[in-house]
């Protein structure tokens, strides 16, 4: 039984970045920019956790939390300037969103392996990768939770607070998108741009939030995912992640508890190929169906959604105020 | 004459040419600014980009070492012809309207179609070769036809589904190559010789470089292209579809069968780079830990090569030399992957294109008052 709960809970970790980098999209695609770029801010934000913690950690004393939570910080940041590039394209120009997310996606792998090696190689030693870090986050287990039964020894023994963090984004996000002003803004900008400017709604600025929004919330993502997940940031790391993202955005409607839903589905699938060997009903398959899973039901998904339009209408297509 | 010039770079009917020209300009110059803010020499890259595409080491010049090495221009189309092949892979889709992301899918299983002949069949090299060539090609356009086929029958967008279509090819590729007779968990077992396009011919002339006759295909393939698209009525069809779907359908043509075709088209290129990648540069099936960017290389040769086969062919050369020149650049103390941030930047650039024609445009306008 307790290999059944630490699998839940390393799912939990596991679905982690994906929640945040997908709720990333979320804002982003809801404001009507398509954003394919997470990998890449996610790639930008873990190595900017990666980067900083490695500098910060020798100044704090040794399991001192202020040195991760300003990578965190430093990763969000670093998700926030790059996706400006974005909205800056997208919202300014009217470019192609697909070729500008395209592009920011090429950026992340050479720009994050260039920096690590100017930052941390030597002439003799040209490294591809930031340095492994002392101790990062480390695993915690909430005291008097974890002894209610099953649930505390899913959510409470051996887990990290990033995960909590997840949640707690995911009702944030469903109270400001369902709730406030700025979220019904956000979805008419998505729907119909046209109809809201007229309303007086500034499409360029609220579409200029959903995108930095989404940067910030995918570079968090990537942060978390290197310091967590990691012990240093290669080109690697991130290994699709923020596709997965992309896909649990879908499968998840476009909703902050739809996009949960499916994070933690995508995340368990990833657990389920490591442990597929000590589990007897299904350890026949190879770790490969499911690593390959998230990707096939998501279409299959997407071919039972596409009776009815559930995405925002206008993502994808740039506004053109003179077309109203 | 700065008039003329003016007036040529701001012309109509050559922004296809200046645009592309404008984003390699400033990609580059991008690039050099990184160099300097990052403390490193950018004549040293030059000069490293200048011996691979020609061969020659001038900072040998003048010393007793060898100053040319043609291995250096063999490796160059060695890292060229894949991208083209994506490139036009990319190229042929967009030109119907469709966006295929999923040109690394589709090459990973055209890599595994092409290993799985050449492996496990053992027949004379004028059956062996085009069988293994053939499969590969069909593996690719059938790794084409599922995005196709549910955008033209349940309009399911493209772009996502190739995204979901590559992680698939990667996983079913990596079971599929270690499934097959005598593999381990990192490659397959060599080709049989009869299923190979290595050359020793072109190996020594390029002192023993990777260089195979795969450059056959990607010329023909190139010919395709440019046939289908420029002489052919369907590819007439194609473009009108990608101009505007619904005017297409009025005038009777078939869109959706239209739609499927193209992205099979677009995958058969996308698989016959694999195949050249498998049985030519490499001559045995590799497991791979995570795609290696071919297909994005691809939009990126696409997006340059303004989507036509002769553009695709001189782009995919430029990011060829790029991406090939990525040992000589780390040789000199530069890390390598400077050329990735240029092919990025060049990318963001042509995004940036109707920003460069509005400022085009505006500049012509100024010339003219």
């Amino acid at each position: 039984m307790d290999t059944v709960y630490s699998m839940l809970t390393l799912a939990l970790i596991f679905s982690t970045p994906i929640i945040i980098a997908s709720l990333g999209g979320l804002f982003s695609e809801r404001s009507g920019v398509v954003n394919i770029a997470l990998e890449g801010l996610m790639m930008f934000g873990g190595f900017a956790a990666g980067a900083s913690v490695v500098l910060l950690e020798p100044s704090f004393a040794e399991g001192s939390l202020i040195a991760p939570l300003l990578a965190l910080i430093l990763g969000m940041i670093f998700g926030v300037l790059v996706s400006l590039i974005h909205a800056y394209l997208s919202v300014n120009i009217g470019a192609d969103q697909v070729i500008s997310g395209t592009a920011i996606n090429l950026l992340a792998v050479g720009a994050t392996v260039y920096l690590s090696q100017i930052i941390f190689g030597t002439p003799n030693n040209p490294s591809q990768r930031t340095p492994i870090y002392r101790t990062g986050f480390t695993k915690q287990t909430v005291p008097l939770l974890n002894k209610i039964p099953v649930i505390g020894d899913i959510l409470f023994t051996n887990i990290y607070a990033t995960v909590y963090l997840a949640f707690i984004l995911v009702v944030i996000s469903w109270y400001v998108i369902n709730k406030t002003k700025f979220g019904l803004h956000l979805r008419a900008t998505g729907e119909n741009p046209h109809a809201a400017d007229s309303m007086g709604i500034n499409v360029y600025k609220i579409r200029y939030m959903g995108v930095i929004i989404s940067g910030a919330l995918a570079g968090l993502a990537g942060a978390v995912m290197i310091l967590t997940q990691d012990i240093q940031y290669t080109v690697f790391s991130i290994h699709g992640t923020g596709f997965i993202a992309l896909a649990a955005l879908i499968f998840g409607k476009w909703k902050p508890f739809g996009v949960l839903y499916a994070s933690l589905f995508f995340g368990f699938s990833q657990i389920l190929g490591r442990y597929v060997n000590d589990i007897p009903l299904i350890s026949k398959l190879p770790y490969e169906f499911f690593s390959a899973l998230p990707y096939v039901i998501t279409i299959i998904a997407l071919v039972i959604f596409s009776s009815k339009v559930v995405g925002p209408k206008a993502a994808g297509e740039p506004y053109d105020k003179s077309k109203r | 004459m700065l008039t003329k010039i003016k007036r040529f770079i701001s012309a109509e009917k050559n922004l296809s040419f200046t645009v592309p020209m404008i984003a390699i300009f400033l990609g580059f110059s991008f690039g050099v600014i990184i160099m300097l803010i990052t403390g490193i020499n950018p004549l040293d890259f030059f000069l490293a980009l200048f011996e691979q595409v020609t061969g020659i080491n001038i900072s040998k010049i003048g010393t007793s070492k060898t100053v040319f090495n043609p291995r250096h221009i063999g490796e160059l189309f060695v890292y060229s012809m894949p991208i083209i092949l994506t490139g036009l892979s990319v190229a042929f889709a967009f030109r119907t309207g469709l966006f295929n992301i999923g040109a690394e899918g589709q090459l990973i299983m055209g890599s595994f179609g092409a290993i799985f002949i050449g492996v496990v069949f053992d027949l004379p090299m004028i059956i062996h070769l085009p069988l293994a060539v053939v499969t590969g090609v069909l593996f690719g356009a059938a790794w084409g036809f599922v995005p196709g086929f549910l955008k033209a029958k349940f309009n399911v967008h493209e772009v996502v589904v190739t995204i979901l279509m590559n992680y698939i090819a990667l996983y079913t590729a990596n079971y599929l190559l270690k499934a097959l007779p005598e593999s381990d968990n990192a490659r397959t077992v060599n080709v049989s010789e009869t299923a190979s396009l290595a050359s020793q011919f072109f190996s020594e002339l390029t002192n023993s470089s990777r260089f195979h006759w795969g450059f056959i295909l990607v010329i023909i393939a190139v010919f395709i292209f440019w046939l289908i698209i420029d002489k052919t009525t369907f590819g007439f069809e194609l473009r009108a579809a990608g101009f505007n779907k619904h005017a297409s359908k009025y005038a009777g043509m078939k869109v959706d069968r239209n739609i499927m075709l193209s992205m099979v088209i677009a995958g058969a290129f996308a698989g016959l780079a694999g195949v050249i990648i498998a049985i030519g540069t490499f001559d045995y099936g590799r497991v791979l830990v995570a795609a290696e960017g071919y297909g994005f290389d691809g939009i990126a040769v696409a997006l340059v090569g303004g989507t036509t086969a002769i553009g695709s062919v001189l782009a995919g050369l430029l990011f060829g030399a790029l991406k090939a020149s990525q040992t000589l650049i780390q040789l000199r103390g530069i890390p390598k992957d400077i050329s990735n941030i240029i092919i990025a930047s060049i990318v963001l650039f042509i995004a940036m294109q109707n920003g460069i024609k509005r400022f085009l445009i505006r500049f012509r306008e100024r010339e003219e008052e």
